[in-house]
């Protein structure tokens, strides 16, 4: 039997901020957390602007020998972790008493495997590296990390699917929820921040080069749009069955409706139409969810020329007339990638509670394609009960997530 | 290098690696119990050393290292001329 899922509680580390009502201001406000970074043109980007986002002290903590397990997207996801454990009344000694399962989106662990690696090849010894560099480099670094420091005993999965990591994560920890495998399960995503994470993207010359205008930058469906500019953090949500939710008395945030998928089976970059329409597709009808109940699309857009035309196409075609109104907040945030599909759930939930729709900032002139899609250019007050929203990555993955409002 | 130049320097290291205070570090203290070493921390300990004076501790005599003195003793006796 399939068990209706919730979202009890949420916690980001964001460039708009590190806690829910700072980002929800943020998003109100419009405000970009685009800068320009003076430390990645000198090493020698070819666009050196990057989302801001601040370092968590983890000393208060976390004793030495466990940070020195973790890398810099693990300690965003911790922090994110921790407040949302707190924002669904999940303490650890319900955990000790729970079965509590872990799935976490991330993709690469770049600059704690370049340094391990440098030292060994410095010293030409293995120990060089220390003995926090196996556990660190490895791509589910940030699932056994928050496993072992908030001691879950549930499944513990690590999603690498690209920019929709974070979407596919949430997306799997439902589906074991609604399928009665686990009662509660810590979804989310993680993106290090860093300039090697990124160095390679930057020479395929992805980014957006407005070094000038960092705020400007970003813009999503805009017709002078010129490409992303890479963010960072981790956001993550608590995904549960809604009997187990009320049994224990928490908070009843959202119900996660349907989760649909989809891979283009085409070219590892240029994404097409047909295969996001299918997600599209995929996850209205496994919701068994009218298109006129959606409010709101949280787009995946990411301020690329092809991108973010195919997806205005692919919702054009699922939506056909219909004027839902759109936004990306990555103008806003730049593309937050592994950690974006859980980043944006939280986006558009804060939206969803708080009664607006943060405007896709730096919207100005639509294309061809964007003037399809209802674009909403700035924030407007809007009361809606239910999204949908997209993410879609490299090797042509894509996931999208239906959330309504409880 | 002097014996005072080499006991300063690895507390001031070891102090800020493993987050203990150097006041803690006393020269006939266990390593192990003051740094609070783990059979993974460890690692660091050689690491750092390695990093530091490019003394590479083979495990036969990290056994050996069993207070701050026999720390100092090995690196002060291992230091290239």
């Amino acid at each position: 039997m399939e068990r209706k899922v919730v979202i009890t509680g949420m916690g980001i580390w964001s460039c708009l901020g590190t806690t829910l009502d700072e980002v929800r201001d943020s998003l109100y406000a419009g405000r970009s957390g685009i800068v320009f970074s003076r430390e990645r043109k000198d090493a020698g980007f070819r666009s050196a602007l990057c989302a801001d986002v601040p370092h968590p002290d983890l000393k208060p903590f976390i004793p030495r020998n466990q940070r020195q397990f973790m890398p810099e997207e693990a300690q965003y996801a911790y922090m994110a972790t921790r407040a949302a454990l707190e924002n669904a009344r999940l303490d650890a000694d319900y955990i000790a008493s729970h079965e509590v399962g872990i799935v976490y989106g991330n993709d690469s662990v770049a600059e704690a495997t370049m340094r391990a690696l440098d030292k060994f090849r410095d010293f030409k010894d293995t120990a060089a590296c220390g003995s926090g560099a196996i556990f660190q480099s490895m791509n589910s670094t940030v699932t056994m990390n928050l496993a072992c420091l908030f001691k879950l005993r549930g499944i513990s999965l690590t999603a690498s699917a690209a920019c929709a990591s974070g979407s596919h994560a949430v997306g799997l920890g439902a589906l074991l929820v609604r399928n009665g495998l686990q009662d509660c399960v810590v979804c989310g995503g993680a993106q290090e921040a860093n300039m090697y994470s990124v160095a390679a993207f930057d020479g395929i010359q992805s980014f957006s080069a407005r070094e000038e205008e960092p705020a400007k930058a970003s813009r999503p469906f805009d017709r002078d749009r010129d490409g992303l500019v890479p963010g960072g953090g981790a956001a993550t949500v608590i995904v549960e069955s809604y009997e187990h939710a009320v049994r224990r008395g928490a908070p009843v945030l959202a119900e996660i409706v349907s989760w649909g998928f989809s891979s283009n089976g085409d070219h590892i970059s240029t994404p097409n139409v047909a295969g996001p329409a299918r997600s599209l597709e995929l996850c209205l009808q496994n919701g068994n969810v009218n298109l006129k109940d959606i409010g709101y699309i949280n787009a995946h857009a990411t301020s690329t020329r092809i991108g973010d035309s195919r997806e205005a196409e692919a919702i054009a075609k699922v939506f056909g007339g219909s004027k839902v109104p759109v936004t990306s907040t990555k103008s806003q945030t730049g593309h937050e990638m592994w950690m974006a599909g859980a980043s944006e759930l939280v986006y558009s939930m804060l939206m969803m509670k708080n009664g607006f729709i943060a405007g896709n900032i730096n919207f100005e002139h639509p294309d061809e394609y964007s003037a399809r899609i209802n674009v909403v250019p700035e924030t407007k007050e809007a009361h809606f009960d239910m999204f949908l929203s997209n993410s879609f990555g490299f090797g042509g993955t894509n996931s999208t997530l239906i959330v309504k409002n409880m | 290098m002097t014996r005072e130049e080499i006991v300063e320097k690895v507390n001031a290291l070891l102090s800020e690696e493993f987050e203990v205070e150097q006041e803690g570090i006393e020269p006939e203290a266990n390593v192990k119990e003051t740094l609070s070493l783990d059979s993974l921390s460890l690692v660091d300990l050689v690491a750092i050393i390695q990093q530091t004076y490019k003394i590479k501790i083979p495990i036969a005599d990290l056994r050996e290292i069993k207070t701050f003195n026999n720390l100092y003793d090995y690196i002060e006796s291992h230091l290239p001329a």
